[in-house]
């Protein structure tokens, strides 16, 4: 019993965290039309923010503080820079594109921050366990994360569906010409978008820093992740990537006690379930 | 006093000595520089353990004022990206085109071993400083290939005899699924069963997860003594972190690797684990305190294991150098003066079995404030099995 408990626990922790990853994917997937690979590179450069910043502010929810508006900037200066020139390009170039900037990113954090893992340390009021069942406790900072993440997730479900602004989100998304023709400057929404894609990747990567410690590479697996909620949920659909992700936290995590010698496929079989039974993911437009 | 004449001749014999430079070269270089080709980890993940690697070797030669057995030495570095796909290009680059007389390399054991196998077809003189992948010294060892780091069935076995020393009886091992993983544990199950423990069950992460909630529920659940753990780098410091969050009360002990490279990061999350390994920074013998005194001075930081390899692997192709007179065309008895060497490392004494793996002590240490102390010997000259290997 103790065990359901502990799982369903870290499969809603690890759910909540991917979400946030995931939701930045699916946007700018879903709005923009660009595939990009270099998303779990935001979460890395996240998780590398929080060690500096924290180094910096003592405490990673002012690190926070610091570094969404930093994440929003790059977001903004990468658009710029790349990610517009892609929008009526082919798939591939984008896909090209970026993978260069993966390699650019990882070469940064090796010559910024060099390659021996680091720790963050949990906010000292939070860097303790609550005794959960005889014999294991749980990290506070973990619970604290999980309701982080909800509310998050909670602003960004209000902000599509209830203001102008997601109004307009959800508007270039079906048709750009519409949004163009009544007067919006669709470029400005779409650069809009794109940083606050890499803004979520990289506020997943600085909130599971004192979690995930940062390593080089540990932006890999998100990114893999990440897509595969996108498959599941629908592309471009927040409430699909929502319903996704926790899919995925609690099969893999249920997946690794009762079926450990499957544990490191059953998402992708989960995914191919998905697809068999609604091909355009769960909340997915045909 | 020069006259006329003797000025002339000495002008042209030394016209003469110039013209013929091209032609006489290679008979002095034989005594010139011996080219060793490292085949290390420059970028990635890796790129720490390659640099240390390589920064142990060369302080080695430093140390021997520049020379080994009177030739002097010139590196050619090689970064082989810890990528197995690419080291059979980039090794027959070295042997090939860069024309290296040894080599020396490297870390992945993915690489070492597609290495290994052009070194014992062209017979070049390899020495292994870190990859510890079992095979090398056993199915696959050959004359002609050394190691002075260790197998990883080695460190396994001697932290299962260190564990039953400290009275432990029931364990649970985890680990990543994967070779690495599964030889270290392997080899702790064989000497921790030997001496009458139990191991009640193995733990296999996919690799490289790092989601370790469900392993720690099931060690909670399981009860053990004590938890044997093998991961490393990113992966080995978020378990470590995990394990003290979930405060279990059991334990943690693993080969060295578990902590080294982390133990700052770690904190106090890693107080109290205890590892064996065959180094730790402040083993008291003369070799070692002189090693990291000119260690420290010459990189301003403390050495680790990865150091100590290199510079042992500086030590073996010395003493090989040493028996043929720096003459490396004589393969065979470099082979053979490398395989009997035997000679003071940092880590204590260092000679190798007849698989050309290293037979040395592992030290039991403890992780406190972040340092690794040494508690003692675990084992003394432990020697791989080296089940499969034909060299006797």
């Amino acid at each position: 019993m103790s065990l359901i408990l502990i799982q369903a626990l870290n499969g809603l922790q690890t759910g909540l965290v991917i979400f946030l990853a995931a939701s930045g994917l699916t946007l700018v997937f879903g709005i923009l039309g660009v595939i990009n690979l270099s998303h779990g590179s935001f979460y890395m450069i996240g998780a590398y923010l929080a060690l500096s910043l924290t180094g910096m502010f003592g405490d990673v929810f002012l690190a926070l503080v610091a570094g969404i508006p930093l994440a929003f900037l790059l977001g903004l200066a990468i658009e710029w820079l790349f990610i517009r020139h892609l929008y009526d390009r082919d798939h591939l170039q984008q896909v090209l594109l970026t993978f260069a900037l993966i390699l650019i990113f990882n070469e940064f954090q090796q010559v910024v921050w060099g390659s021996y893992p680091h720790s963050i340390p949990a906010p000292s009021y939070l860097a303790h366990s609550v005794r959960l069942t005889e014999g294991l406790s749980y990290p506070v900072y973990r619970l604290a994360l999980m309701a982080i993440c909800v509310a998050l997730a909670i602003s960004m479900a209000l902000i599509i569906q209830k203001t102008r602004i997601g109004r307009l989100i959800r508007a270039a998304e079906s048709n750009r010409e519409m949004v163009e023709a009544l007067g919006f400057d669709s470029r400005l929404i779409f650069r809009m978008v794109f940083a606050t894609g890499v803004a979520l990747a990289a506020t997943a990567g600085m909130l599971a820093a004192p979690i995930e410690s940062a390593y080089p590479g540990i932006g890999d697996r998100v990114l893999i992740i990440s897509f595969v909620v996108v498959v599941i949920g629908g592309i471009g659909s927040v409430r699909g990537a929502f319903i996704g992700s926790l899919l995925i936290g609690l099969t893999d995590a249920f997946g690794k006690v009762f079926l450990p010698q499957f544990s490191s496929i059953i998402i992708y079989a989960l995914m191919a379930l998905v697809l068999v039974i609604r091909p355009a993911g769960l909340f997915g437009r045909a | 006093m020069i006259d006329r004449r003797r000025l002339l001749s000495l002008g042209a014999s030394a016209g003469a000595a110039l013209a013929c430079g091209p032609f006489i070269r290679p008979s002095y270089a034989q005594a010139g520089a011996l080219k060793v080709g490292l085949l290390l980890p420059y970028s990635g993940t890796y790129a720490p353990l390659g640099e240390a690697i390589t920064r142990g070797l060369e302080l080695y030669v430093q140390s021997q004022g520049g020379k080994l057995a009177g030739r002097s030495i010139s590196f050619v570095k090689v970064d082989d990206e810890s990528a197995p796909p690419k080291a059979t290009e980039l090794t027959t680059k070295l042997i090939q085109s860069e024309k290296a007389d040894v080599l020396v390399g490297t870390v992945h054991s993915g690489v070492a071993m597609a290495m290994v196998k052009i070194a014992r077809e062209d017979g070049i003189p390899t020495i292994v400083p870190n990859a510890g992948a079992d095979i090398i010294t056993r199915a696959m060892c050959a004359p002609n290939v050394f190691r002075t780091s260790f197998a990883n069935g080695q460190i396994g076995r001697a932290t299962g005899d260190a564990m039953i020393k400290a009275g432990l009886k029931k364990a649970v091992t985890v680990t990543w699924k994967y070779a690495a993983g599964e030889e270290m544990v392997s080899g702790f199950k064989k000497s921790f069963i030997a001496g009458k423990g139990e191991v009640v069950k193995d733990i296999t992460i996919a690799f490289p997860d790092v989601e370790f909630q469900s392993a720690l529920a099931e060690i909670a659940s399981l009860k053990p003594d004590c938890v044997y753990a093998f991961f490393s780098g990113g992966g080995a410091l978020k378990f470590i972190k995990d394990y003290a969050a979930a405060n279990l009360g059991i334990p943690l002990w693993g080969p060295g690797f578990l902590t080294d490279g982390v133990e700052a990061a770690a904190g106090p999350a890693g107080d109290g684990i205890k590892t064996v390994l065959h180094y730790v920074v402040d083993l008291d013998n003369a070799e070692n305190l002189a090693f990291v005194k000119s260690f420290e001075a010459a990189y301003k930081i403390p050495p680790d294991v990865f150091a100590v390899q290199g510079w042992d692997a500086g030590q073996l192709l010395d003493a090989g150098l040493k028996a043929v007179g720096g003459d490396v065309s004589k393969r065979k008895e470099l082979n053979a003066a490398m395989a009997k060497a035997s000679f003071a490392s940092p880590r204590g004494p260092f000679k190798l079995s007849a698989a050309h793996n290293p037979v040395q002590n592992f030290y039991l240490r403890e992780l406190k404030g972040g340092k690794s102390v040494n508690l003692g010997l675990a084992a003394p000259a432990v020697a791989d099995e080296a089940i499969g290997c034909k060299l006797s």
